[in-house]
């Protein structure tokens, strides 16, 4: 076998020869993944099935009957050409586009293991937002403190003591890793922090509340090569701790922090697989076509 | 163009490029012209009116009482009457108009209703302020019986700067970023805590101004409070707001009868003695002071929220 280093890099553009060559799974950290691909699917605990979800603006269909399921304490990346519906599918799951009016969904999303439908008509999107927490494309920490901004989600919740609220920020701003950057400061404003900082805090006040799953719009698409690397970690090391479901444009992103990989084409799901199989030998031509750069 | 540098292109760029400048430069020296031309109006409005004013323009003059004896005038009763017109005009508009726009901006379903509501809302700051005055005086002083008073005055300049304080309210809650929301709606808050903890506070220095330029045009207002029937000579001053005794605050004021500062000044411009005039202008010195320092907090105000806010 070749070696592996440069991989992230070059996954999507040279897995087609690999896969010529016979060569097994590309993606970094190959050990978790060899042991993940191994790992029969009934294995892992079902957290979340999209089935049959289509969503609609207005009088334009955005997504169109997806089945999927999103695995327990697993990443899941979902990929795909702009427009091809990857963040309305992403938002569906805190229910993010009732703020919008004229949005319809059809079909269910189901939650285990309490199966619960998280899109049925008589469910409060307060409540699935209570389960399901988000962090957004670019940072947007409140114009508050630090502390103020991961102590939010609780104070929400109804949390007043303040010593279980102090305990609870601290142990929020370490999961993020960002507690050694900010512990001397927490009473500063979350604007005064860099921009990677910034999504790191948001990151902590997502995580403050405890979410079942944690959702990643494009967590990177706003910050450098080094602050995208610190978030990419800080996805990996999530990992055992809570379900991920993250969109990315990046495909190496999506090869080096996810499980599972989803692409999605037109409002479709077109292929859905371990990402190391996905990117190594995608069963589909269109997810070929664009792993290999041909569109998107 | 061309690929290669040469001396002549690189010439060519930088004769564009001035002759571009040039008409940058041109377009700034038409703007602080223009600018300036506005700024000057007022400045020699300003200064003409303390100039014609200064014998007046003393401690006295605050501190005395209207008189048939111009060089005994003064405009207690009208300052102190403008002051609690204006208190109670805030007091009034304050929560209505940030309630109505809250309402409107957050809440209103996208519907026929919601639009004609706000069309209606931005018309009626167009309405002419006499027009006003005719409604509160059916509606207030004989319909609801508050009288001649400063609670009848209170309202109706509060109906006039509704419209203003609503209109730039909406504008302030609008310029809170939808990702700001979108954050406090993703921890699982609800429209009220998104807005009570969130917007409000955000807008706060917006919503503030919007309020002191509405009490700016309040302030100067004559033809509403003439036609509600604002005395032009009142020798004494409402009941104190302060007490002596528990609850050390009292409303009754609410009820007296009133003067204004510019009805005080239409009182004197339209005698015929000249000394009379002399009045006029420092009691039209003091309104557009008390109007500039309006406008100076409301300075002060956004710049304070704003540095602590920037997106």
């Amino acid at each position: 076998m070749q070696t592996r280093s440069g991989a992230p890099e070059s996954t999507s553009r040279q897995a087609p020869q690999r896969l010529a060559g016979g060569a097994g799974p590309s993606v970094p950290r190959p050990a978790i993944d060899a042991a993940r691909a191994a790992e029969p699917v009934e294995q892992v605990t079902v957290k979340a099935r999209a089935e049959n979800l289509s969503f609609y603006y207005g009088t334009v269909q955005a997504l169109k009957g997806l089945s999927i399921e999103m695995r327990e304490k697993r990443v899941t990346a979902l990929i795909g050409p702009s427009g091809c519906g990857k963040t309305t599918f992403l938002r569906c799951f805190n229910r993010m586009h009732d703020l919008t009016p004229g949005t319809r969904y059809e079909g269910r999303i189901m939650l285990y293991p309490d199966d619960f439908n998280l899109i049925a008509k008589g469910v409060d999107p307060i409540e699935v937002r209570m389960r399901i927490g988000m962090v957004f494309q670019k940072p947007n920490p409140f114009p508050k403190s630090i502390f103020e901004n991961v102590a939010y989600g609780l104070r929400v919740r109804g949390l007043r003591s303040s010593a279980r609220v102090e305990e609870e920020v601290e142990k929020a701003l370490r999961r993020a890793a960002i507690w050694d950057e900010v512990k001397d400061r927490l009473d500063n404003s979350g604007l005064s922090l860099s921009g990677g900082q910034q999504q790191r805090l948001c990151i902590a006040r997502a995580l403050a509340t405890n979410p079942e799953i944690l959702l990643f719009d494009e967590p990177t698409s706003a910050l450098d090569p080094i602050a995208t690397a610190r978030i990419e970690e800080l996805i990996a090391e999530l990992r055992d701790q809570v379900t991920v479901i993250i969109v990315t444009h990046n495909m190496q992103q999506a090869a080096r922090v996810s499980d599972y990989t989803a692409f999605m084409y037109l409002g479709e799901l077109i292929e859905f697989d371990n990402t190391s199989k996905l990117f190594t030998n995608p069963s589909k031509k269109a997810t070929e076509d664009y792993i290999t750069g041909r569109y998107g | 163009m061309q690929a290669t540098t040469t001396a002549e292109s690189i010439s060519r760029i930088r004769s564009d490029v001035n002759r571009r400048k040039f008409l940058d430069q041109v377009f700034v020296m038409v703007g602080l012209l223009v600018m300036f031309a506005a700024l000057l109006v007022l400045a020699i409005l300003f200064i003409d009116l303390v100039q014609k004013g200064a014998p007046r323009l003393n401690l006295d003059f605050l501190t005395q009482f209207p008189s048939r004896k111009a060089e005994r005038a003064g405009i207690l009763s009208a300052w102190v009457g403008t002051s609690l017109i204006m208190l109670t005009t805030a007091v009034i508009t304050m929560p209505i108009g940030v309630a109505a726009a809250i309402y409107l901006e957050e809440y209103a379903p996208k519907n026929w209703v919601t639009a004609i509501i706000e069309i209606n809302v931005t018309n009626l700051a167009g309405v002419p302020s006499i027009i006003y005055g005719l409604l509160a005086l059916g509606l207030f002083v004989y319909q609801f019986n508050l009288g001649q008073s400063i609670l009848t005055a209170g309202l109706t300049l509060s109906l006039l700067i509704l419209p203003i304080v609503i209109v730039a309210t909406r504008e302030a809650l609008r310029a809170v970023p939808r990702p700001i929301r979108e954050a406090a709606y993703a921890l699982g808050a609800t429209r009220w805590e998104v807005t009570a903890h969130h917007v409000l506070p955000y807008s706060m220095g917006g919503i503030l101004t919007g309020m002191i330029i509405g009490l700016s045009r309040a302030i100067g207002e004559t033809a509403p409070l003439i036609t509600i029937g604002a005395l032009s000579f009142i020798a004494f001053l409402p009941e104190s707001p302060f007490k002596g005794e528990f609850p050390f605050l009292s409303i009754a004021w609410l009820k007296d009868a009133f003067t204004a500062m510019p009805i005080q000044m239409f009182n004197w411009v339209s005698r015929p003695d000249p000394k009379f005039q002399v009045n006029a202008a420092a009691a039209g010195a003091i309104l557009l002071g008390m109007t500039l320092l309006m406008n100076g907090i409301a300075i002060w105000l956004r710049y304070r929220f704003r540095k602590r806010i920037n997106w």
